[in-house]
């Protein structure tokens, strides 16, 4: 299997404040990885390091020929929705197609392909009706839908979504689950979540990050697993999936 | 009417029309960008912290405008690094520049000998003093600005919309920031004259208050803001003169009660269109 980014020995922080330690991670072509983990215990600053949006603080991070494309890299990102001001006076349509601003030079222009693609996917989200109305008139599954256009429209081999079941109702979240499952079949996903009982069933492999990082491959998830892995972790999931709950534990 | 068009016989009133007109259009988008990116307080600290730059103007004799552009950036982009690489509270650094601006103007101009002339008029502007020289300023700060969001546009929603994505893009983001913070300042700065200090963060909210009424889209925004700030100068510029009361507050006055206008309105005609669609459900 291909691997498409390789991270190594990684530690990164803010300042003084380490907050990863020595994390090794690769991650496959097709994987769809479910990254948990306490508050607090590093996901956000892994995803911020993949993103480029923090330098590491020791070791590195590879990323294979494919992922690459110019200066940057071929990742979709899905923010957590209360990140976006959701007041922000902008169309779904402008939202979705400025996914594609980093091929464009400052003055960009969308063309009529580029347009075409921004449209099939929206189709595809059962957002195309809405295409012309600002985020603020959405609901937050639409606003979400909105985002995951912008997130795929530039073709991206890896996605990674930030929290993505909150702010959402369940009806929703149910359907953006199984929209990953068809877009597995061709990128991979980096997946945060708090929600561990619903993302055991769509997951391939878990990244537990509490400081250190576990990767474990397969989606069955046991409190002697976290355990072993030192991975304090409370999880209560309700629904018709059957939940599993699991104890704190000492780290 | 008659009277109202013999105004433009006088050539202060003409200049004042064409101040109304190139002002309201600088503001229409650059509060346009200010609103839409909640950096409200942030011009207001700017605002203040220019008049430092008048206060040294006055002392060493130069024109107070060019102290105030100075002042006006530098805070603007202080107030950029400060937050983003110094670890400093936001609002806080803005209180610090907004009252250090304020205070070394009044150390100036309490230094400088003999009277400070016109300083009213940097306080709450007046329009109807606005030179040729003023004007051609404000003409080419509104040619820079038109062409900049012209040119830039896309860039400059994707940069505001949601700077974390634009970063993981590669997008020129601190760039972008600066260039548009500095243009805020510019045209607050050159706005001084119009309107004054006091009242000039008001000329770059209230049309947007009230085009947000009517839209929820940028651009459309921008037009909408151009359209009502024009008209709440023009209508406060003539009321002003009418009832012989300073031009800066009439306008602000005119914009407000605009505003207040627009808002019953929504109000009581979207309660009546609610009842009409609960009719045709009942």
């Amino acid at each position: 299997m291909d691997s498409l980014v390789e991270i190594r020995n990684l530690s990164a922080g803010y300042g003084q404040n380490i907050i990863l330690r020595d994390v090794n991670l690769s991650i496959q072509q097709f994987d769809f990885v479910g990254v948990i983990g306490p508050n607090g215990g590093g996901k956000t600053t892994l995803l911020k390091a993949l993103l480029g949006l923090l330098s590491p603080i020791s070791g590195e991070i590879n990323f294979s020929e494919s992922m690459t494309e110019g200066n940057s890299h071929r990742i979709g990102y899905l923010p957590q929705i209360n990140n976006i001001d959701r007041k922000f006076p902008v169309t779904v349509f402008d939202v979705v197609r400025s996914g594609l601003m980093s091929r464009k030079r400052l003055t960009g222009r969308y063309n009529s392909e580029e347009n075409d693609r921004a449209n099939e996917l929206m189709l595809e989200m059962g957002i195309s009706g809405i295409r012309n109305k600002a985020i603020g008139e959405l609901s937050g599954g639409q606003i979400q839908r909105a985002l995951l256009c912008r997130a795929l429209v530039n073709s991206p081999k890896l996605l990674i979504l930030d929290e993505p079941n909150t702010y959402v109702d369940n009806r929703f979240e149910r359907e953006l689950y199984e929209k990953l499952k068809v877009l597995n079949e061709k990128l991979s996903i980096l997946l945060v979540s708090h929600d561990l009982g619903t993302i055991s069933t769509y997951v391939k492999s878990y990244a537990c990050v509490n400081g250190s990082l576990h990767y474990h491959s397969g989606n069955k998830v046991t409190p002697e697993l976290l355990k072993s892995y030192e991975c304090p972790i409370q999880i209560i999931s309700h629904g018709e999936i059957p939940h599993t709950v699991l104890y704190n534990h000492k780290s | 009417m008659e009277n109202l068009i013999a105004l433009f016989n006088f050539g202060f009133f003409r200049n004042a029309f064409l101040a109304a007109l190139v002002a309201s259009i600088t503001c229409g988008i650059i509060g346009t960008y200010i609103v839409s990116r909640r950096i409200v307080f942030i011009s207001g600290g700017i605002t203040h912290a220019s008049f430092g730059g008048i206060g040294m103007g006055y002392y060493f004799g130069f024109d107070p405008i060019l102290g105030a552009i100075v002042f006006g950036i530098m805070s603007a982009l202080g107030i950029e690094f400060f937050t983003k690489r110094a670890d400093l509270r936001e609002d806080s650094a803005i209180a610090m520049l907004w009252s250090l601006g304020m205070a070394l103007g009044v150390i100036f101009i309490f230094l400088t000998p003999g009277y400070a002339p016109n300083l009213m008029s940097y306080l709450f502007g007046n329009i109807l003093t606005v030179s040729e020289g003023d004007l051609i300023y404000l003409f080419i700060l509104a040619v820079f600005v038109i062409s900049f969001f012209l040119i830039f546009y896309r860039m400059i929603i994707f940069v505001s919309f949601d700077e974390e994505f634009a970063l993981t893009n590669n997008a020129p983001v601190r760039l972008f920031n600066a260039l548009l913070i500095s243009l805020v300042a510019l045209t607050i700065v050159l706005n001084i004259r119009v309107v004054g200090i006091i009242l000039v963060m008001s000329l770059l909210t209230i049309p947007q208050a009230i085009a947000n009424l009517f839209t929820k889209r940028f651009d459309v925004m921008i037009f909408y803001s151009i359209l009502f700030g024009f008209l709440g100068s023009i209508t406060g510029l003539t009321i002003s003169y009418i009832y012989d009361i300073p031009s800066g507050a009439a306008i602000i006055f005119t914009l407000v009660v605009i505003y207040g206008l627009m808002k019953t309105g929504f109000i009581i005609f979207g309660k009546a269109n609610l009842k009409y669609r609960e009719n045709i459900k009942g």
